[in-house]
């Protein structure tokens, strides 16, 4: 949007929406994170390191991955093919269906937390089918991933879908008459173009994943070392007044949001040079 | 020889009656099969579930939950910061959209980046950020301590989180939006004698309007639903510190799940209405998109 016209802009107000987009920013989100690096000046390097690699907080780091990566790549997997019906495909309902997508965006985690504790509990309607199994849900690892797949789907249906739109069928056609199945179409032709988008679609789901709370800690059962989140280890921390403790945890929750929105950046940088080639 | 091969295959497929890049019955079957199950598994079921679970014990047990004085207190709470944060957002929001989008400054990207930043932070962390701040054991606590306010475990707190939260809904929507409109028409306005204020009103604002509104109503969900970051920052004093989804939380553990998921209920129909909202919104933006690109063109 930037034309040599632009140089000598006549609009108003440059200064003052500026100067208080910044006073804002400042204010609300600069000052606060600086002051949460500013105080783990105070606990001194040696005390960091320990106060982040204790037993139970190296053990809410490995469940707070796992969960979400699995649940991530189960919402890659399943976003595709969500995005696909969407996309290619016509049925009464659509766009109801469509719409539903968006809910976890929309409805509360905590709702979503009791409404998924309640269904994947022993007695619930879901947890009671897996319990003849030996296989319980709620209050375990698995019941996490739950959550987190709640949480995540839109990320990777959104992403996907406005790609699987704007790609022309021209190439698949192409396949398709040079002899190509459609399981091989769009294994070569389809998949790779849509890659860029899927796996953006799944870093955000898991960026979201990694600092999830609310429908976690009810669905999660909160046992330490075993379902316990880093996010629920913080809140601990800070109920039992180690402030310290927390405030070291919360450096290295916002060290590693800043590699995933780095990441993301990149990731959405190699999407849109995919779409414009 | 592949030109025969690939006529044969073309004749095939259209005697067939099948489209070159349709997938077969088979494989469409299969995929909108395993793709309504999944949501209606992940999705569709805890929505009803909530509700299945408010009306467990019959209407009657339902509306008893809401004359309880600490779930009023709660939805008075949720609205009053809501209609905080939501106004003070939406202010930035035009606020940064307008200098981002129209003018060219040094550092730009990194301030969309800056502005973004809240999302990518965990809830549990941006309410820890205040606590560090506000708090007894943060910088300011001692200063507010001598001064007798209280922003921690106090309702000032609450807002604040909630306000960092939801900080980038409105300006994310209006950003990209603003700049694919240019500047044009408001140099137009200000050469016919406009003045800054009117240009923004009658010129600017009509334009924006619906993706103005779709950041409000996505400001607007996040902030009565949000859960981790205020509840670090609460305190859960009954009938004062209290939202929505907190009191959710408290029943629950309480044990008292149908006055919990009644709670839930009003929750789960402010998201309802939100997505409603949203399409209807997304609907109107792009009629407009259609009849100013037919008014181009």
């Amino acid at each position: 949007m930037s034309t040599p016209a632009r140089q000598k802009n006549i609009l108003p107000g440059f200064g003052i929406s500026l100067g208080y987009t910044i006073i804002y920013l400042t204010l609300i989100v600069l000052i606060p994170l600086a002051g949460t690096f500013l105080k783990t000046a105070g606990i001194g390097w040696h005390g960091f390191w320990l106060a982040v690699t204790s037993p139970r907080v190296v053990a809410s780091y490995r469940l707070t991955f796992g969960a979400s990566l699995i649940a991530a790549v189960i919402n890659a997997i399943f976003g595709l093919i969500v995005a696909w019906m969407l996309v290619r495909y016509s049925f009464p309902g659509k766009r109801l269906v469509d719409a539903l997508v968006d809910l976890p965006f929309a409805l509360p985690t905590a709702v979503a937390g009791i409404a998924l504790t309640s269904l994947y509990a022993p007695g619930g309607w879901i947890g009671r089918w897996f319990e003849p199994l030996g296989l319980k849900i709620a209050f375990t690892p698995l019941g996490i991933v739950v959550a987190l797949i709640f949480i995540g789907l839109p990320f990777v249906v959104r992403t996907v879908q406005p790609v699987l739109e704007e790609i022309d069928t021209e190439p698949e056609e192409a396949a398709a008459t040079l002899g190509a199945s459609r399981l091989q179409t769009i294994r070569h032709v389809v998949l790779p173009r849509i890659l860029p988008a899927l796996t953006t679609g799944f870093a955000l789901a898991f960026a979201r994943a990694v600092g999830e709370y609310g429908s976690v800690v009810f669905i999660s059962g909160n046992m330490p070392m075993k379902t316990e989140i880093t996010p629920l280890l913080i809140v601990t921390k800070l109920e039992e007044f180690d402030y310290r403790g927390a405030t070291a945890l919360a450096v290295v929750m916002l060290l590693i949001s800043f590699v995933l929105l780095l990441s993301i950046n990149l990731l959405q940088r190699w999407m849109s040079r995919r779409l414009t080639a | 020889m592949a030109g025969i091969a690939t006529t044969l295959i073309r004749t095939r497929l259209v005697a067939a009656n099948r489209p070159l890049t349709g997938d077969p019955a088979w494989i469409r079957w299969l995929v909108m099969s395993v793709g309504i199950t999944f949501l209606v598994v992940t999705l569709f079921i805890p929505l009803v579930a909530v509700f299945t679970e408010a009306l467990r014990h019959g209407l009657a047990a339902y509306f008893a939950s809401f004359t309880d004085p600490d779930a009023l207190s709660a939805i008075r709470l949720t609205l009053f910061t809501a209609a905080i944060s939501v106004p003070l957002n939406l202010v930035f929001g035009v606020a940064a959209a307008w200098a981002i989008a129209k003018f060219q400054f040094p550092g730009k990207s990194l301030l969309i980046s800056l502005i973004d930043l809240p999302f990518a932070i965990s809830p549990v962390v941006a309410g820890l950020i205040y606590v560090l701040m506000f708090g007894a054991q943060g910088w300011f606590g001692p200063w507010l301590h001598a001064h007798h306010i209280k922003i921690i475990f106090a309702v000032p707190g609450i807002v604040l989180a909630t306000i960092f939260v939801t900080f980038p809904f409105v300006a994310r929507e209006l950003i990209p939006l603003m700049e694919s409109q240019g500047d044009t028409e408001e140099c137009a306005a200000l050469i016919l004698g406009a003045t800054g204020w009117q240009t923004f009103w009658y010129v600017t604002l009509p334009n924006i309007r619906w993706g103005l509104l779709y950041g409000v109503i996505l400001c607007n969900a996040r902030a009565m639903g949000e859960f981790g970051a205020v509840s670090v920052v609460s305190g859960h004093i009954r009938g004062l510190t209290n939202t929505m989804p907190l009191q959710v939380e408290i029943l629950y553990n309480d044990y008292n799940f149908v006055a919990a998921f009644a709670v839930a209920t009003l929750l789960a129909l402010l998201a309802l209405v939100t997505l409603v909202l949203k399409r209807l919104v997304e609907w109107h933006a792009s009629r407009q998109e259609d009849s100013t690109q037919g008014a181009l063109s």
